[in-house]
């Protein structure tokens, strides 16, 4: 049995040498929010955060996880009633279009604002060129991501 | 449960005496109790079968179709709320079961009825498929871009309206007041006069009894409250939250996972594998093999994905094992020579002579193009998940045809439909690829092996290589045109005619055509691809006159305006698009701009796209704006974004879709070499929306058509290059080897 910290609570996990953590979260932990896509590392659909920073948990060994924290798209929301700036964003920019990709889009678009508040046309590109949209909704999740860029402005200089 | 012929289909559709289909989605027998005990719970009413009114005053829209990120079913409610005069917020909305009430007969009749406005493609397709899926009636699937067109037009509203004026009679009645006299606004109905008021919900068991009428009066335009308006989408809060369960995320207690590799060449068999569990294969609970497949059931994804990539299985060879891309358009081309020769072509349109007028023309035009398969990639790989047990089936999956997934359980496992439960589930993606019922046949025949639930989940290498295929194609096209440029003939020979059958028409006046196809063998499976045989016939049409235009030395925009004089709606467009890309203002060096246009399902599409191709031969899609008459968008916002969503799915295609056969197999597997559209190459896309009041046009399918012909047309601009073979990146488009003008 491994243990591992998804979104501030533990879990007991039977994690082989090799399962990758996607579907550790997925089928082990019942948090089908964090989707599979590829596989590979090529589209994104999978990303979570591991102790703030995104990766891809198709290609990431449960067991390295061990002793992080893990944040899902469930955990993005600070209380129930709350959403995060990110997810607000994304509402009103009526962003999602199926919807499959967006949980690994929002999990990169906060990746990205953590690191970087207010990103440029290009920095924006260059973070979320590794996340697919099938939909075909980019113009919406940059625009999604200026508008949370621009809410956190205001928030801050409060 | 009474059958319906095509004969009932007429006779319910005569009522409607030639105006709007009325009565179309009204039927006797609404009221049945099995329709009532799907859809209804204790103390409600149901007033027919596309809605249901709450005691809490709440309106449940009853939506047939699935939901793909299409928003069908936040525009189907605000059609019915609409028309009812509803308070929207208020209301809700449920998808429909799958169940034969909900068969897709609105729209059946509705092409049966023999509306007056519906294009000459409708009559045909009567014939066509629909008229099979009438038969069997086992139909209820969102496709062809027709939720709104049909459903909602002649389903939604019409219910909307006949429940108003039942509430309406019904306050009459109850207050002794003329029904004039009665105003319906925000779910509440009430009588200026003497000040009575009653809500929706408190009229219900009274409306409920009186007669349903056969003609309820429609909103026009201008009395619209709703329609037009984007309220926030139904669908979105819990995307965005992680909580939307897909067909992927659904979690059954006791389930176990499967996941499952086929024959790679199509048709071809196991020839053999060991199906003996081992020790040493951990959490594998079994091994199937089904012939043409063989899948690994065990605790977890992973585990079953480790067993069956190490799983020594020998595949049968066939007579197309050896077949590769070049043999396959081989084929092809030589077929389309020998029926040529043999006379064996069939006619798709016929007009005047075009052999004697191409002989006379003063400029004749000539092009060979090709395309290639293509894939649909949806984000969510194929999954279904099954539970088969004591003569019944439980089926989760997310369809674009729940319908026909119960059918064909129903038929594999040879028990009665009414054994078989399907709950459909979000479809994360489906662009045609949806409507197929193979992997659910796969899931049950492998949870037919166990008594617990098995969900089948396919890698995206299966995924990518078992798909069904917008076909790879040839087109031979011929243009004449006089001394002045005008076209006085055009002569297509194409391959493979699925559907709409209406697809390789031309929208310019062009006198002496001859449209002409063939249909050769071929072992890659086929499928709907979004809009379908448009994905093909627009990038032909909309290239080829395009070469026309420089051929006459013209304008291609003003080309395209002058051949279509006679189409208001193609005039408009044109002159949207026109204005909104600048165009003929001018661009950077090593950058272009084309055109194209297309109607297709209803909606006229016009794109204009602006690209750079850098002197290494890369090309960038700036931005692309794009002119639609859809009739009338419902909910424009939610409109716009499926022209955002078609344009990046057809640039994905034009720029590098191609999926290629070596020894029979598909070689392409997954995102690195099947590549999609990704964000730093998506362009700036501008919607301009025309409402001309037309019948409602589709909006998932006709932005895909027009974007791969915009591009090229928008290369040939900058480069002086025709590109005549998809994908993009398959052309050669440095500097270097650009003409001299
Ligand atoms: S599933 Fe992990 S990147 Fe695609
Ligand atoms: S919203 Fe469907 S894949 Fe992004």
């Amino acid at each position: 049995m491994t243990s591992l910290t998804i979104n501030g609570k533990e879990y007991q996990v039977d994690a082989t040498a090799d399962i990758p953590l996607l579907w550790v979260i997925r089928e082990q932990c019942g948090l089908t929010g964090t989707k599979f896509g590829c596989g590979i590392a090529q589209c994104g659909a999978c990303t979570v955060h591991l102790d703030g920073q995104p990766v891809r948990s198709c290609i990431t060994p449960a067991i390295s996880a061990e002793g992080k924290n893990i944040t899902t798209i469930e955990g993005m929301a600070p209380d129930k009633n709350t959403l995060h700036i990110v997810q607000q964003a994304w509402i009103e920019e009526q962003t999602p279009q199926c919807g499959y990709c967006q949980s690994g889009q929002i999990m990169s678009a906060v990746a990205l604002l953590n690191e970087n508040p207010s990103p440029s046309d290009e920095e924006i590109d260059a973070a979320m060129s590794g996340n697919i949209c099938r939909c075909g909704m980019y113009g919406r999740i940059k625009s999604a991501i200026k508008r949370a860029s621009a809410t956190l402005q205001s928030s801050t200089s409060l | 449960m009474k059958k319906w012929t095509r004969r009932a289909f007429i006779g319910a559709g005569v009522l409607a005496g030639g105006t709007l289909v009325i009565g179309i989605a009204i039927r006797p027998g609404n009221r049945s109790s099995k329709v009532a005990g799907l859809i209804a719970s204790e103390g409600e009413t149901v007033m027919n079968i596309w809605l249901k009114i709450a005691p809490d005053n709440t309106v449940t829209a009853i939506i047939p179709h699935a939901e793909m990120g299409q928003g069908v079913h936040t525009a189907l409610a605000m059609m019915l709320a609409d028309e009812m005069d509803a308070d929207w917020s208020k209301v809700k909305f449920q998808e429909a079961p799958a169940d034969k009430e909900y068969a897709n007969y609105t729209l059946l009749k509705g092409f049966i009825a023999g509306n007056a406005t519906f294009p000459k493609f409708i009559e045909e397709t009567i014939d066509g498929v629909f008229l099979t899926a009438v038969k069997s009636l086992n139909f209820q699937i969102t496709g062809g871009s027709a939720s709104v067109r049909f459903t909602g037009q002649q389903a939604m509203r019409i219910a909307g309206a006949a429940a108003k004026s039942m509430l309406m009679q019904a306050a009459a009645d109850t207050w002794k007041v003329p029904v004039e006299e009665l105003t319906a606004q925000n779910s509440i109905i009430s009588h200026p006069g003497s000040k009575l008021i009653a809500t929706f919900a408190e009229l219900a068991p009274a409306a409920a009894k009186v007669n349903i009428p056969t003609r309820p009066k429609l909103k026009s335009i201008e009395e619209f409250t709703l329609m037009g308006t984007s309220p926030p989408r139904f669908d979105i809060p819990a995307k965005v939250t992680g909580e939307a369960q897909f067909g992927l995320d659904v979690q059954v207690p006791g389930m176990k996972y499967a996941t499952i590799k086929a024959a790679p060449v199509f048709g071809s068999k196991v020839k053999s594998v060991d199906t003996i569990v081992s020790s040493s294969q951990q959490g594998v609970k079994k091994i199937v093999n089904l012939g043409d497949a063989v899948a690994v059931i065990a605790d977890g994804y992973w585990q079953a994905k480790i067993t069956l990539d190490a799983l020594p299985i020998e595949f049968e060879t066939t007579e197309n094992s050896g077949l590769n891309q070049e043999k396959i358009m081989d084929r092809y081309s030589k077929a389309m020579d020998t029926d040529l020769a043999e006379g064996n072509l069939d006619i798709h349109f016929k007009d005047g002579d075009a052999a004697t007028a191409l002989e006379q023309a003063a400029i004749l035009v000539e092009a060979e193009y090709q395309l290639p398969f293509l894939a649909h990639a949806t984000m969510e790989p194929m999954n279904c998940t099954a539970w088969v047990r004591d003569g019944k089936c439980e089926v989760w999956c997310g369809s674009q045809n729940p319908l026909g997934v119960k059918a064909a359980a129903a038929e594999l496992l040879e028990i009665d439909i009414d054994q078989v439960t399907v709950h459909n589930q979000l479809l994360g993606g489906g662009f045609g690829r949806r409507g197929e019922t193979d992997v659910i046949k796969q899931a049950i025949l492998i949870a037919k092996e166990v008594d617990y639930p098995v969900k089948l989940i396919w890698s995206r290498e299966e995924d990518t290589q078992h798909d069904v295929y917008r076909e790879a194609t040839i087109s031979r096209m011929k243009a004449g045109l006089d001394q002045s440029g005008i076209p006085i003939a055009y002569a297509h020979q194409f391959i493979f005619k699925h559907h709409p059958p209406e697809a390789a028409d031309i929208p310019y006046s062009i006198p002496n055509q001859l449209i002409q196809y063939s249909s050769p063998a071929f072992h890659v499976p086929w499928g709907n691809w979004r809009s379908v045989d448009h994905s093909t016939h627009g990038f032909l049409t909309e290239s080829f006159i395009d070469e026309m235009a420089h051929a006459a030395k013209q304008d291609p925009l003003t080309y395209r305006k002058n051949l279509t004089k006679d189409n208001s709606r193609f005039q408009r467009v044109l002159d949207m698009v026109y204005e909104k890309s600048n165009w003929g203002a001018p661009l950077p060096a090593n950058w272009g701009r084309g055109i194209a246009i297309a109607q297709s399902f209803g909606s006229i599409v016009a794109e204009v796209a602006e690209v750079e191709v850098g002197i290494d031969g890369k090309v960038k899609v700036h931005r692309v704006v794009c002119a639609v008459d859809p009739g009338f968008a419902i909910h424009p916002n939610g409109f716009i974004a499926q022209m955002e969503s078609g344009i990046i799915y057809g640039l994905a295609a034009a720029m590098t879709g191609e999926i290629t056969i070596e020894n029979g197999a598909v070689v392409q597997s997954n995102f690195h070499n099947y590549p999609v559209t990704r964000m730093d190459e998506a362009p700036k896309i501008e919607t301009h929306i025309i409402n001309s009041g037309n019948p409602p046009g589709g909006a998932g399918e006709p932005s895909t058509p027009v974007i791969a012909p915009a591009v090229t047309n928008a290369i040939f601009d900058a480069t002086g290059i025709r590109i005549r073979q998809l994908p993009i990146s398959k052309n050669d488009l440095r500097a270097s080897i650009r003409p001299t003008t």
